[in-house]
């Protein structure tokens, strides 16, 4: 007679002894607890990434606001091709972890785990895109702070004269040879003649010969030069080096979290080959999943604050 | 948003009609913002119009990529706490960036340690 009333007191009290279910911790009293509650310690950490970001976004805000100039200007050297593609990668990627998670919930070890493996490819193209932008700003020494030392390439101001970004007087030679250099990015070493009068230069100690007096439309600080073939790059605002700053710093971070989302995944498939998930326990995926997606969130908003400034 | 979704037995799978519907609408709102920039709206409505369109696909991808719709409301609270506090975070300190305005030399922003 006491037997089966301890018995039937341990199942009231919930599967504390975990011979029900190998997946609940002791100290939770139901799996729906335990779920609820790493659920939403998932998400008080993802609201401290969103504030994490907004550091950032508020000095984009503050800058923007006092010096709208030295956007407009700067974000003529950004490919909205790249970023565009970028977009539609990383919100397809978004997609497939979001169906990875129903796979997961509906026991489909299969579709999970190519789910998963699509994500983390996109993860890998978005960053091979991000390699590409970087890149060639390094090359075009379009960087941050004292880096901020703009290649000059008088020479190719005749690449491409319609230019599908279509920014009227203020044509960008250097957004267009951006893509030129881009679909072609093996054909750096093929310009490398135009190259050296620069590296002497630099071996001299000086990153680019300018004169000492300035031209007059260039104002002081003479950061693009007026091209020869008439075609403008629009007069440089000074302290063009602080958008580059501010561009390096938001996609720099969210690029380590997209290296951190490849990890999270690549643990995530490698338990899903092995068999660790069910419509029992699934929420490692889940959460992973919302990590991904913050991701993609973060992004939505950089493309257009970057990219597309009007 | 309904709370009775977390019966662990029966997990709420969404919809998969609902993920590629979403996936498509985030796909067709990238284009049309982009496309909206080659359309003058004139001051800061370019702005404007990227940061809607990015708030919508912001809300798709919370709602139905990140299960909130069907999600307990307390991790909404949560979510929407911390916009909250990023909204107040930036408007402070746009609120004394503007204060500085008429100060402003328009197209120019002097290096102060030159």
């Amino acid at each position: 007679m006491t037997q089966p009333a301890v018995e039937e007191q341990a199942t009231q009290h919930g599967d504390h002894e975990q011979g029900h279910n190998p997946h609940l911790a002791h100290h939770f009293d139901t799996e729906e607890q335990q779920f609820d509650s790493g659920k939403l310690g998932m998400w008080l950490f993802l609201a401290t990434e969103i504030l994490l970001f907004s550091g950032l976004f508020c000095a984009y805000a503050v800058y923007r606001a006092s010096h709208p100039e030295i956007f407009i200007y700067a974000h003529q050297y950004l490919d909205k091709f790249w970023g565009g593609i970028n977009t539609v990668i990383l919100i397809f990627s978004s997609f497939t972890m979001a169906w990875a998670v129903r796979c997961a919930q509906l026991n489909q070890r299969k579709l999970l785990i190519a789910n998963l493996l699509i994500t983390i490819l996109c993860a890998f193209g978005f960053l091979g895109v991000k390699f590409i932008e970087y890149q060639h700003k390094w090359h075009e020494g379009l960087l941050w702070g004292t880096h901020y030392n703009p290649v000059e390439h008088g020479a190719h101001s005749d690449v491409e004269g319609d230019d599908p970004h279509g920014e009227d007087a203020a044509h960008v030679e250097a957004s267009s040879h951006e893509e030129h250099a881009d679909a072609v990015s093996e054909s750096h070493s093929e310009e490398a003649p135009q190259e050296p009068e620069i590296t002497a230069a630099e071996s001299d100690g000086f990153k680019i010969e300018h004169s000492k007096i300035p031209d007059a439309p260039q104002g002081p600080a003479g950061l693009a030069k007026v091209e020869a073939g008439g075609h403008q790059i629009g007069h440089s605002p000074e302290n063009v080096h602080i958008f580059f700053g501010i561009y390096f710093a938001m996609t720099g971070l969210h690029g380590v979290h997209v290296l951190a989302g490849i990890a999270a995944i690549s643990w995530i498939l490698r338990r899903a080959i092995r068999g660790d998930f069910s419509e029992k326990n699934y929420i490692a995926v889940d959460c992973v999943g919302l990590y991904w997606h913050v991701v993609d969130l973060v992004w939505i908003y950089l493309f257009p604050l970057l990219y597309l400034i009007h | 948003m309904s709370s009775s979704s977390h019966n662990h037995n029966e997990p709420h799978a969404a919809p998969l009609w609902i993920l590629a519907a979403v996936c498509i609408t985030l796909m067709v709102l990238t284009y049309l913002t982009v496309t909206a920039t080659y359309i003058d709206l004139g001051g800061e409505g370019n702005l404007f119009l990227a940061m809607g369109i990015a708030t919508i696909k912001a809300s798709l991808v919370v709602l139905f990529f990140m299960h909130l719709f069907w999600d307990k409301p307390v991790n909404s609270f949560v979510f929407i706490a911390s916009l909250v506090f990023v909204t107040l975070f930036i408007l402070f300190a746009l609120m004394d960036t503007l204060q500085y305005q008429p100060n402003m030399i328009e197209n120019y922003a002097p290096l102060i340690n030159k």
